[in-house]
């Protein structure tokens, strides 16, 4: 059983796109193959910055052939019918077979497929992956009109079995087909005839190329780690950066310099972030300080001075880059210790959303909400409005120009050293979490105010201005946002009516719709944490739903209850007293609220039922007032014998009327008092 | 080859013009007009529109008013030098040959570490881009280099191959220099040996005044709208000329007044007066002008026009 090697060679493919391009390659070739009839063994995809490579074992050496049997026209049918059918079908008129069916003599063509080469199908399969490869951009080039990630150089493709290899032919506009390649392209860059791809690889490697990418990034990851720990040292872990760097290199080599030390007092998080971002370095720390006193390049190549021009490249690109970062570092410092007013004016110059005004506009807004919220979260006003007026001063710093990902972190830095208190620079850092489902929520009262002032404004005005979101359009994040402000409210355990924070925020946003997006958003948190959704709109349907806590706690307790034998039970009690009941009111077109009289009740069950409503009544009611829910609950589960006792012993429509209307009002009472805990209507079950 | 290492910033640009050359770039000479970057001299941008084939080479001066820093950072100009090179269609071996230019101004590939890093070119105001990389040396960006797809939103059919240096960077790099006032502009051996501040240093503090504050910003507003208002005013002529009777589509001329708004904007945006929400807009309005001049260069014989 033949293997079949691939290997698609081009100029530089860019790190991100290369680990996806290998899989893409791959199952377009694979399936491509299967649906042709053409099976294999195994199969694998690997990646370097200039080439796909796949390799399949076992393939069959022809896809089997195909019998296929076509029902045509009745014997007898007109020639035309007759003679469509047979070009269709490829047969002869000889090779027709006549068959009895309950239908009557029906024609039957009997059509053999037979099977291909591995090698037409392979050239087939690979022309149409590469003409439709999903890449997320591509280009053309030259004077052609193919499209490649960067222009594509040659195409290995061969077929080896016991015999030898032998080339698939190919040509995809001009590159034709071979059974070559390249090695390094400053290493090893003569080309190499390959035989299979075991023989690739080892060849590939003798020329200074390590064709799998996991294999780059491990031997690059241990021998950073080898030489920071040789120097008592060790690397700040950076997964992306790691993957990214096994991107850009076909023969890493690891190097290690050295930080100028004008440059070890800037935070260490504007160090790793330069060097990540600016030049791909790895950051390496002192365990005892945690100040990051060196870095890890990886060159792609293997030198006569042992990487020594390499390095010194590296650190004089390295030291411009962090003059720049240390220059905008003091000159940041230097505004922030005069109060930051310069950045806080150029705020007014910078536009929000056009219809919702400046940074500056909004700042002011979030700064009047911060202080209303204060007081809920258990903030001080002042320190509250000082950190909203604070928190997003950093967006002027030239720090965060250069580095956007470094805002609130910056921010913080500057207030302390502006003499801040602790909270107002902690806010400025923790106001923009938290930003996905499971980023930490800020506990901080200061922070929290101004986390849900700032959510809560963008909410709000975007309402106003009526740019909600649609579908699976969210420009503005307005999804993130009210999560965040679920998540600081739940998390935090705050209880208060958001309606009301709402129309302080901006009273031409329309709140209820608003709160219904809320509600919306609610049900796909609490669905996550188990919460049925039609336990949760049980509980939206009773007053005070803009207290999210409030909601929660009722939600919970309910889910809870229905959970146990009672809860399902009073709810089978609670739907027929209430189907009856309504039933009956619809009848007699009058609704039963006067409230059901022992005095006219007749048996034992209806005498239960209303001693247990009288004694169940005041403890229910307790129980909502101090929003113990889980009490309320088991109050209503002392309903669930005597309705059930109820409903076995008493006829309630009697033919007393007078009897009748007691019982129908005795079951509106029993409808108020659940009601009153929970709609249990909007229950399934 | 010259194996030898280059002695001073014009030696470097002498090696890339005698090796473009003789690669067979025509060897243009810059652009007479002020431009934000080498991409503007119609060389490029027009000529990478059409299906004629072209190969030119260049120094282009290039101002970049907001990054005037009055001859004080060392690497840091409102006016510097960018090396241009354009070959369409793209050779298939124009990587190599771009190594090879790296080569000619004295980087030796075995000691040095070159890389091809992802980065996707974009011009706003051009309506142009095109993917391909920067070029790494021991983690430096020592050129652009950029595989043309689209020009004044016209596809490039073929696709030109067009190769950026920054020649101060470039140039400091190669020759050892901390800051571009200190880089020897010709030979240090020289009888009168000129350092790249003798020739700069004053027209860098000059213009970094005038660029922040002084350059009058009404004159500005006005030329700008007369540069967008001339351009139009170009493309809407007849294409036959009545005088000589011939046909002459104007791209040129309506393109200068596309370089000229392009400029205007750049200084209003040193001088501040445009805020963040206009940016954009002035932006758009350059664009605009870019895609007519794209329109009309390809209406002309050098973009491919036949009768």
């Amino acid at each position: 059983m033949p293997d079949l090697l691939i290997e698609l060679f081009s100029e530089e493919i860019p790190a991100r796109m290369q680990g996806k391009a290998a899989d893409d390659l791959k199952k377009l070739m694979t399936d491509g193959m299967v649906e042709a009839g053409l099976t294999y063994a195994s199969s694998a995809a690997f990646s370097t910055p200039r080439r796909l490579t796949l390799t399949v074992e076992g393939l069959l050496v022809e896809s089997p052939t195909v019998r296929e049997e076509r029902k045509g026209p009745k014997v007898g049918a007109p020639d035309k019918a007759i003679e469509g059918f047979l070009r269709g079908a490829g047969v002869s008129r000889e090779a027709l077979e006549e068959r009895d069916t309950p239908k009557g003599a029906i024609y039957f063509a009997s059509i053999e497929k037979p099977g291909r080469p591995a090698s037409e199908i392979i050239a087939e399969v690979l022309e149409t992956t590469i003409r439709n490869f999903p890449w997320p951009k591509s280009m053309r080039w030259g004077s052609g009109s193919l499209r490649w990630v960067r222009p594509l150089h040659s195409i290995l493709c061969i077929l080896t079995d016991e015999a030898g290899s032998e080339v698939v032919p190919l040509d995809v506009d001009g590159i034709v087909s071979g059974k070559t390649t390249h090695g390094h392209r400053f290493m090893a860059p003569a080309q190499l005839t390959v035989n299979g791809f075991e023989d690739y690889e080892a060849q590939l490697k003798r020329a200074f190329v390590v064709l799998n990418a996991g294999e780059r990034a491990d031997a690059i990851w241990e021998d950073a780690k080898n030489q920071a720990f040789a120097n008592g040292l060790e690397v700040v872990e950076d997964a992306g950066l790691l993957r990214e760097v096994a991107g850009l290199v076909e023969w890493p080599v690891v190097l290690m310099g050295e930080i100028a030390t004008d440059f070890l007092g800037l935070p260490p998080e504007v160090l790793q972030t330069s060097m990540r971002e600016h030049q791909k370095f790895f950051s390496v720390k002192n365990p005892k300080t945690g100040r990051i006193e060196r870095f890890i390049t990886v060159a792609n190549r293997e030198t006569a001075d042992n990487g020594a021009t390499i390095l010194a490249g590296n650190q004089k690109v390295l030291f411009a880059r962090l003059s720049d970062a240390k220059f905008f570092w003091e000159n940041d410092l230097r505004v922030a210790k005069a109060d930051m007013a310069t950045w806080t004016e150029a705020l007014s110059n910078v536009t929000f959303h056009n219809k919702l005004g400046t940074q500056a506009e909004r700042i002011e807004r979030i700064a009047a909400l911060a202080r209303e919220l204060a007081p809920v979260v258990g903030a001080d006003a002042d320190e509250a409005e000082r950190a909203a007026r604070l928190a997003k001063a950093d967006l002027s710093s030239e720090m965060v120009y250069e580095f956007p990902e470094l805002q609130g972190l910056m921010g913080r830095y500057y207030a302390e050293a502006a003499g801040e208190t602790a909270a107002v620079a902690a806010a400025a850092e923790e106001h923009y979490s938290p930003l996905g489902p499971s980023d930490a929520v800020p506990s901080a009262p200061v922070s929290v105010a101004v986390s849900l002032a700032d959510k809560i404004d963008t909410l709000t005005g975007f309402w106003a201005i009526d740019e909600k979101p649609t579908g699976s359009k969210d420009p503005f994040a307005l999804r993130r946002a009210a999560l965040g402000v679920i998540r600081l409210v739940l998390e935090n355990g705050l209880s208060f009516g958001l309606l009301r924070v709402f129309s302080q925020a901006d009273d031409r946003a329309d709140a209820t719709n608003l709160l219904s997006f809320f509600h919306d958003r609610l049900k796909v948190y609490l669905r996550d944490q188990g919460v049925r959704h039609d336990v949760i709109d049980a509980c939206i349907a009773m007053d005070g739903n803009d207290d999210l806590a409030l909601l929660v706690k009722r939600a919970v307790a309910l889910e809870a209850f229905m959970k146990t034998e009672d809860g399902t039970n009073l709810l089978q009690g609670f739907k027929r007293a209430n189907n009856i009941l309504s039933k009956e009111e619809e009848k007699d077109g009058v609704e039963y609220s006067y409230g059901g009289d022992v005095k006219f009740a007749q048996i034992d069950e209806e005498r239960a039922l209303f001693a247990t409503l009288e004694a169940e009544t005041p403890v229910i009611e307790a129980a909502l007032k101090s929003e113990d829910f889980a009490a309320a609950m088991s109050g209503m589960a002392a309903l669930r014998a005597p309705i059930d006792a109820f409903f076995e012993a008493v006829q309630v429509n009697s033919d007393n009327g007078t009897v009748r209307r007691n019982r129908l009002n005795l079951l509106s009472d029993i409808r108020k008092l659940v009601g009153s805990v929970a709609d249990l209507t909007r229950v399934e079950g | 080859m010259n194996s030898e290492k280059p002695k001073s910033f014009q030696e470097i640009i002498l090696r890339l013009q005698s090796y473009w050359a003789a690669r067979g770039c025509a060897i243009m000479q810059p652009y007479d007009m002020e431009v934000g970057a080498g991409t503007f001299h119609p060389a490029t941008t027009l000529r990478s529109l059409g299906s004629r084939p072209w190969a030119a080479a260049y120094v282009q001066p290039s101002r970049r008013p907001t990054d005037g820093r009055y001859g004080e950072n060392p690497n840091r100009l409102q006016h510097y030098y960018q090396y241009q090179v354009l070959i369409k269609p793209s050779p298939p071996d124009l990587q190599a040959l771009y190594l090879g230019s790296l080569e000619a101004i004295g980087i030796n590939m075995d000691l040095h570490d070159i890389r091809f890093v992802e980065d996707d070119w974009e011009s706003p105001t051009l309506g142009a881009w095109g993917l391909g990389w920067e070029v790494w040396c021991d983690g430096m960006e020592v050129s652009q280099f950029t595989y043309f797809q689209q020009v004044g939103g016209h596809d490039c059919a073929p696709v030109a191959g067009e190769l950026t240096y920054g020649l101060e960077r470039l140039a400091m790099y190669v020759l050892g220099v901390d800051h571009v006032m200190d880089m020897p502009y010709n030979d240090p051996q020289a009888p009168i040996a000129l350092s790249y501040g003798d020739v700069f240093k004053q027209t860098e503090q000059e213009h970094s005044r005038y660029n922040f504050d002084v350059a009058n910003t009404d004159v500005l507003l006005r030329h700008f709208e007369e540069a967008e208002a001339e351009c139009a005013s170009i493309l809407a002529q007849e294409h036959v000329d009545s005088k000589t009777g011939k046909r002459i589509v104007m791209a040129h001329p309506a393109y200068d007044q596309c370089i000229k708004a392009s400029h205007i904007f750049n200084l209003l945006d040193a001088r501040g007066v445009i805020s963040v929400t206009e940016r954009q807009a002035y932006i758009g309005r350059v664009r605009t002008l870019a895609k007519a001049c794209a329109d009309a260069f390809v209406q002309t014989e050098a973009g491919g026009y036949v009768q």
